[in-house]
């Protein structure tokens, strides 16, 4: 493993009454892919833009390769590279245009601009929409081409601001498979992310932000084995409901929840529980229960945060509150 | 899938990279009107339209002190107005850049600091240009004729010129305040009132007394003057305050207190944004 090319030490930065980094401290080897875990508002966008020399913090220091963010900005804006939440780019314009334009504004020449434009276009299969006007691009070719701006250049560090949040299942898989195939080439990418499964995909070390510290950080493995598995299991008959508790608490030793409106019967294995789909098929066949479906799946960011905060996220917490008033009122 | 090549950030640029960075900004707009048509007739219909209502209409109505064709008086203040026009259309620009991210990609990017708000206003200086040869074409086609030779004439388009290169910096520093395309859009007509209080469309001397001041003190005013007294039509005579008086002075001295104001303020305001 490199040096930390990415260091935050006690990162804080206050906008009004809201503190949106408390102290954050972080940490990203060279090589590899760092990423920062939360739900909306937990200081991950404001993470990024004071490293990316877009936000001066109120106290602490952050420095990439060295160079700090506040004092050495221009040093720092060489060796980033910046995908924002947004699709930072003209509308007005073709995607071609976009990329020969900001290529300009990175001092290649204009042949250089043209014939790098073309190699992206090329490379992430936007060659067909290359000469469309970017305000005909549907949310996932704009999310992409906002990617592939960022690689003009062949920054050392790359900042990836939720690549993929509101993003349909099939273009998410492409901008995943582009992240994969920078990280081949060797860049150094900071990805934050409110999906768990997509830091676990990408990710080598995962660092769990809430109001703006972080409250959990390793390797992606080491997580899950910490936080362990969810295991659903949908019956198709009454009857087999009690069974299939039984058969999952005895399996994880944890008493299972039982759902009889959907007749699904849902338990959180502890991650010192290791448990195969077959291993789980196989019981409950021979307890004869009927089951329609059999999952087992990583944690969500909800049940993830119950763990290690004991309490729900911020938004899961509100959405409770407002079914619960609603339904006394009713 | 083949292995992207390699290219290194650029090393730190000095001031020809404000300039050639600027340039590609000019360019950007220039592409702008390409792919929009609709923006160019847009720029052609409008000062037709303005002509037709205000030197056919209206002006049928409107005797100028002096005597002489309405429209000689009015092209002038069409001038002005196409010029102070710039405010809401850089505005919008940039609040639309502000509003999509783009101007915070540039940002983090390594390039000079300035560059964009100095690209910004002299792609917005260039079409303004483009719009002002329109409204020339089109006066000249009305009867509005330059009556003092080119030398002078050359001088009062670059006064209108000068005018709206400093009205650009007051909607560049405008638009990064606002970060919102919609409300730029619907601030944007604000400003037309603005210029309409002036010596465009009448003389001022027949306003009411609190009126004609902020009238003649009006930058719009003395632009307007400036241009008819080197273009030599009719309207000059009855100056009544400093700046009617001594109009070139007075534009260039108002471009000069805009630009010393609003280009600090604009550069500042583009660098600290959201720090």
């Amino acid at each position: 493993m490199g040096e930390p090319i990415v260091v935050a030490e006690g990162l804080r930065k206050r906008f009004g009454a809201t503190e949106a980094l408390a102290g954050l401290d972080l940490q990203v080897a060279e090589g590899t892919v760092c990423g920062l875990l939360g739900p909306n508002g937990a200081g991950k966008t404001t993470a990024v833009r004071v490293l990316a020399t877009l936000l001066a913090p109120d106290a602490g220091r952050a420095a990439i390769a060295g160079h700090d963010v506040v004092a050495d900005a221009d040093r720092v804006r060489h060796l980033i590279g910046l995908a924002g939440q947004h699709a930072a780019l003209d509308e007005k314009i073709t995607g071609r245009e976009n990329l020969e334009m900001f290529g300009r504004l990175y001092h290649l020449s204009g042949r250089a601009a043209r014939s790098r434009a073309g190699e992206l276009l090329d490379r992430f299969d936007l060659n067909a929409a290359g000469d469309r006007l970017v305000k005909t691009y549907s949310g996932g070719m704009r999310r992409r081409l906002d990617l592939i701006t960022s690689l003009i250049v062949t920054p050392p560090v790359l900042f990836l601001d939720e690549p993929t949040t509101g993003l349909d299942p099939r273009s998410r898989n492409e901008i995943w498979a582009t992240i994969r195939a920078l990280v081949a080439d060797g860049a150094t990418v900071l990805l934050t992310t409110q999906y768990l499964d997509e830091a676990d995909q990408l990710a080598d070390d995962i660092a769990v932000v809430d109001h703006g510290r972080v409250i959990a950080s390793g390797q992606p493995a080491d997580l899950k084995a910490d936080l362990g598995s969810r295991i659903d299991v949908v019956v198709s008959d009454d009857r087999s409901l009690p069974m299939a508790a039984e058969v999952l608490g005895r399996l994880t030793g944890v008493p299972a929840d039982t759902d009889p409106t959907q007749r699904i019967v849902r338990v959180a294995a502890p991650g010192s529980v290791r448990l195969t789909l077959p291993t789980i098929v196989r019981e409950l066949d021979t307890a004869g229960v009927l089951a329609d479906d059999v999952a087992v799946r990583l944690p969500t960011l909800d049940e993830v945060f119950l763990q290690l905060t004991g309490r729900p996220t911020e938004e899961t917490a509100e959405t409770a509150e407002t079914e619960l008033t609603g339904s006394v009122r009713s | 899938m083949t292995t992207l090549d390699t290219i290194a950030p650029p090393a730190a640029g000095g001031w020809r990279w404000t300039l050639l960075d600027g340039w590609t900004v000019v360019r950007r707009n220039l592409l702008h009107l390409r792919h929009n048509p609709g923006e160019i007739v847009a720029m052609l219909v409008f000062p037709i339209v303005m002509i037709i209502i205000f030197g056919y209409i209206f002006g049928s109505a409107i005797p100028i002190p002096g005597g002489g064709n309405y429209r000689e008086f009015l092209l002038p203040g069409m001038f002005a107005m196409s010029g102070a026009a710039a405010v809401a259309v850089t505005m919008q620009k940039v609040a639309a850049d502000n509003g999509t991210g783009v101007m915070e990609r540039f940002r983090a990017m390594p390039m000079a600091r300035s560059a964009v708000p100095f690209g910004q206003t002299g792609a917005d200086l260039f079409t303004g240009a483009l719009g002002l040869i329109v409204m020339v074409a089109c006066g000249l086609a009305t009867g509005w004729r330059i009556h003092h030779g080119l030398p002078s004439a050359l001088a009062a388009f670059g006064l209108v010129l000068l005018f709206g290169y400093a009205l650009n910096w007051v909607g560049v520093f405008c638009g990064l305040m606002i970060r919102n395309e919609e409300t730029a859009e619907r601030l944007g007509p604000l400003f037309l009132p603005v210029t309409m209080i002036s010596n465009t469309f009448v003389p001022t001397g027949g306003m009411p007394v609190w009126l004609r001041t902020i009238a003649d003190w009006n930058p719009v005013s003395a632009v307007v003057a400036a241009c008819r007294q080197l273009f030599g039509n009719p309207g000059v005579t009855a100056a009544t305050s400093w700046p009617l008086e001594h109009p070139i002075m007075a534009t260039v001295g108002w471009s000069a207190v805009l630009l010393l104001i609003f280009v600090p303020l604009a550069v500042y305001r583009y660098q600290t944004a959201g720090r």
